[in-house]
């Protein structure tokens, strides 16, 4: 067992040297999702009194018999009053060893495209199951999606263990189904782990309603999944975003190309390729306000200045010139649609990758996915709202890029409607 | 050899950096809402931080209610000065002179709802396109669930359920004529976040967030200070307190705590053991349980 007070220590001595963990929560209407993250707040003192006392109002005047932690996530006045939760929502708590930024997304048919927002930047997801419902369709799309986001942990939390009588056969029957599914994806990483959001068995503390469980709580599985090797510290990425040109007294001819690196590891001195001018050049300084950098890894935003005088801009990338990334026109992707506004066959679009921006058309959809049973559907190529389809582009410049799989700065990209300026599209590049 | 890993904090500084040259290259006239509190002051180094060794690209703005804290507004042009910004105040007192915005009424008059009047009709005179404000999301629950680039319609309005989704790092910053963009670079941030940057980087603050004495009446469970801008009730008397600011605002309506944290490590100290939420010493979010979405919905920060 472990003591919920030790999160309420004030000391912080320890917190600059915090690690950051980004995860996702998915589950039906009604799996407990805002408890289970009301729960993990709760429990780790990220809750403030007037917070709770605010709830507890909340929870009287409307007849709830316990405390419903879930008031504490669910934001605005429209989902309070259908006591549903109806766009990604963030979060945030802290353990003495990591900080937690919790998307928040809900679980209903039609928001598929909340739960590719809020996964598209986590480094893992949890996916909640009512213990008595067991595997369902929305469980297989949101564990579909978790893959296509090229998600590397997903922790399967099958709740509401409290009305199966902390059972460990429904939880193992539960696990073989969702492993006989979760075949067919692409996810290094998964743990399932018992629990009760409601009564907080295995959340914060091992449960001893469940002996037979011999695995750690949810939240000690959050503060040790490691997630540092998920980066791509190989291929050297760095799309230039902004130009930064003092011309001051000061620094008259400083020329400093700023962005967030977005792969490898760069060097000063080191020998790179300016993309797509393709005239190489070696990296004089890497600079920041605070001082010189020797190098700079991802997701570090710095400026870098070259020995060349090349004429480079936004858009342009800075990369390694054994290690480049493709240059073309005619792209391939995996898109999740996200507007009511079908997919126009045919259309024009603009498209944001990296820090680059073009006019596309869409040439071709090639199926489209079926999200409950991950079969091709190559009939029905019409796209809609929450749909998951293959398709291709064509881009009025070349894109420089890498597959979504290998890179997920390099790879994935937004499709903007020109009329509504709506984003539209998120796209996987393959 | 080094594990290449960014601490919490860093990663959070490099984000709200991406934000703002993300900004500097999609809009053509941005703005940097400057309430005079921690999180703009911070966001201000962070800006600077974002376009170091040239000056920040935008101009600072701030919405004066008339009802500051003259700490503050001391503090404000010092600042603008350091930094070399071009600072532009918008008065309450011109809307409301103007007759399109007036004042309220009672013993604790708040210009809180009379801001966004004057903050619409200043972004319009600019013809500011993108506004950057310090919100964050752990501040309250509807600002949970906003957005890094938070459009407004023409009326400077926030419809929560037609917000654009944001995937990666992909920020969709197009707009229509008339329309614009509210930017919360430091989304993010927890109070605590704030707090340990500010120490880490050493940003000044003004005095006020730190422990010191000062006449205050409590008023519905909150400690308001003695201000030309508030009268006592019958029954009501000024007290000497120590106390100091979590958060800055009009003169009428911020809380203070009772506080000896008088540097920055007992400041720290404080945060990690207080039971309150920093707005919860704010009378205006506490008018109703959908205060701040109401307010944001008419174009509040």
């Amino acid at each position: 067992m472990r003591d919920t007070e030790e999160y309420n220590k004030t000391d912080t001595a320890g917190y600059l040297d915090m690690d950051l963990l980004r995860f996702s929560t998915a589950g039906s209407v009604d799996d407990g999702k805002s408890t289970l993250i009301g729960r993990l707040m709760y429990d780790t003192k990220s809750i403030f009194e007037d917070q709770i006392e605010a709830v507890e109002k909340s929870s009287k005047s409307r007849g709830d018999e316990h405390v419903n932690l879930a008031l504490l996530t669910d934001g605005l006045k429209a989902e309070r009053e259908q006591g549903i939760t109806i766009d990604v929502a963030y979060r945030y708590f802290a353990t003495p060893k990591r900080k937690f930024i919790i998307a928040d997304t809900p679980g209903h048919v039609q928001y598929t495209r909340n739960m590719v927002t809020g996964a598209s930047n986590v480094n893992l997801a949890i996916i909640l199951i009512d213990a008595r419902k067991g595997v369902i369709e929305q469980t297989k799309r949101h564990s579909f999606i978790a893959s296509l986001l090229q998600i590397k942990h997903v922790i399967v939390c099958i709740n509401k263990m409290d009305l199966v009588d902390y059972k460990e056969e429904v939880f193992e029957q539960i696990k073989k189904d969702y492993l006989s599914f979760d075949a067919k994806l692409e996810i290094p990483d998964i743990r399932f782990i018992p629990i009760s959001a409601l009564n907080g068995d295995n959340v914060v503390d091992k449960s001893e309603n469940m002996d037979w469980y011999k695995g750690p709580s949810l939240l000690w599985t959050l503060e040790n999944v490691q997630v540092a090797s998920d980066r791509d510290l190989i291929d050297g990425r760095f799309p230039v975003q902004w130009v930064i040109r003092p011309q001051s007294k000061e620094h008259p001819d400083f020329r400093g190309y700023a962005g967030l690196v977005s792969g490898g590891i760069f060097r000063k001195g080191e020998e790179v390729v300016v993309l797509p001018s393709g005239f190489t050049s070696r990296i004089k300084t890497i600079e920041t306000m605070d001082g010189e950098l020797q190098e700079a890894f991802p997701p570090m935003s710095v400026a870098m200045t070259l020995e060349d005088e090349i004429d480079i801009s936004r858009g342009d990338m800075l990369a390694k010139i054994n290690n480049q990334p493709t240059k073309g026109q005619d792209i391939e992707l995996m898109v999740c649609w996200l507007n009511i506004d079908p997919l126009k066959l045919g259309g024009k679009y603009t498209i944001k990758h990296t820090t680059n921006e073009t006019r596309a058309i869409i040439k071709e959809v090639k199926y489209k996915v079926n999200v409950n049973t991950l079969e091709k559907q190559e009939q029905d190529k019409e796209v809609g709202a929450n749909d998951i389809a293959r398709i291709t582009l064509k881009t009025a410049k070349p894109l420089l890029y890498d597959a979504y799989r290998k890179n997920r700065n390099t790879g994935s990209l937004i499709i903007i409607d020109e009329f509504s300026q709506q984003t539209v599209g998120a796209g996987m590049i393959i | 050899m080094s594990s290449y890993n960014l601490s919490h904090l860093d990663q959070l500084e490099s984000e709200a950096i991406y934000i703002f040259r993300e900004v500097a290259a999609q809009f053509e006239k941005p703005v940097i809402l400057f309430s005079g509190g921690k999180d703009s002051i911070t966001m201000v180094h962070l800006a600077q931080k974002a376009f170091w060794p040239a000056k920040i690209p935008f101009p600072l703005l701030h919405i004066d209610t008339g009802h500051n804290f003259p700490e503050a507004l001391e503090f404000r042009d010092n600042l603008a000065e350091r930094y070399k910004v071009n600072l532009d105040v918008g008065l309450v007192q011109d809307s409301i002179d103007k007759g399109t915005a007036a004042e309220e009424k009672g013993v604790n008059p708040s210009r809180n709802t009379l801001q966004s009047i004057t903050l619409l009709e200043k972004l319009e005179e600019g013809q500011y396109d993108a506004a950057f404000g310090g919100g964050r999301r752990d501040e309250e629950k509807a600002r949970a669930k906003e957005r890094f680039f938070s459009h407004r319609d023409d009326f400077g309005q926030w419809d929560p359920k037609n917000q654009r989704p944001e995937l990666w790092n992909l920020y969709n910053g197009k707009k229509a004529p008339g329309e614009s963009f509210r930017i919360f670079p430091i989304s993010n941030w927890t109070e605590m976040d704030v707090w340990q940057y500010i120490k880490k980087e050493k940003i000044a603050l003004p005095s006020i967030y730190f422990s010191h004495q000062r006449e205050v009446v409590k008023r519905n469970g909150v400690l308001i200070a003695k201000s030309p801008y508030n009268t006592l009730l019958d029954g009501e008397n000024y007290e000497e307190k120590t106390i100091r600011y979590r958060t800055l605002g009009c003169m009428t309506i911020t809380g203070a705590v009772e506080s000896e944290a008088d540097n920055l490590d007992k400041i720290i100290e404080e945060v990690a053991a207080a039971r309150q939420t920093e707005r919860g010493g704010r009378a205006d979010d506490k008018r109703s349980e959908a205060a701040m979405e109401e307010r944001k919905r008419q174009g509040y920060f």
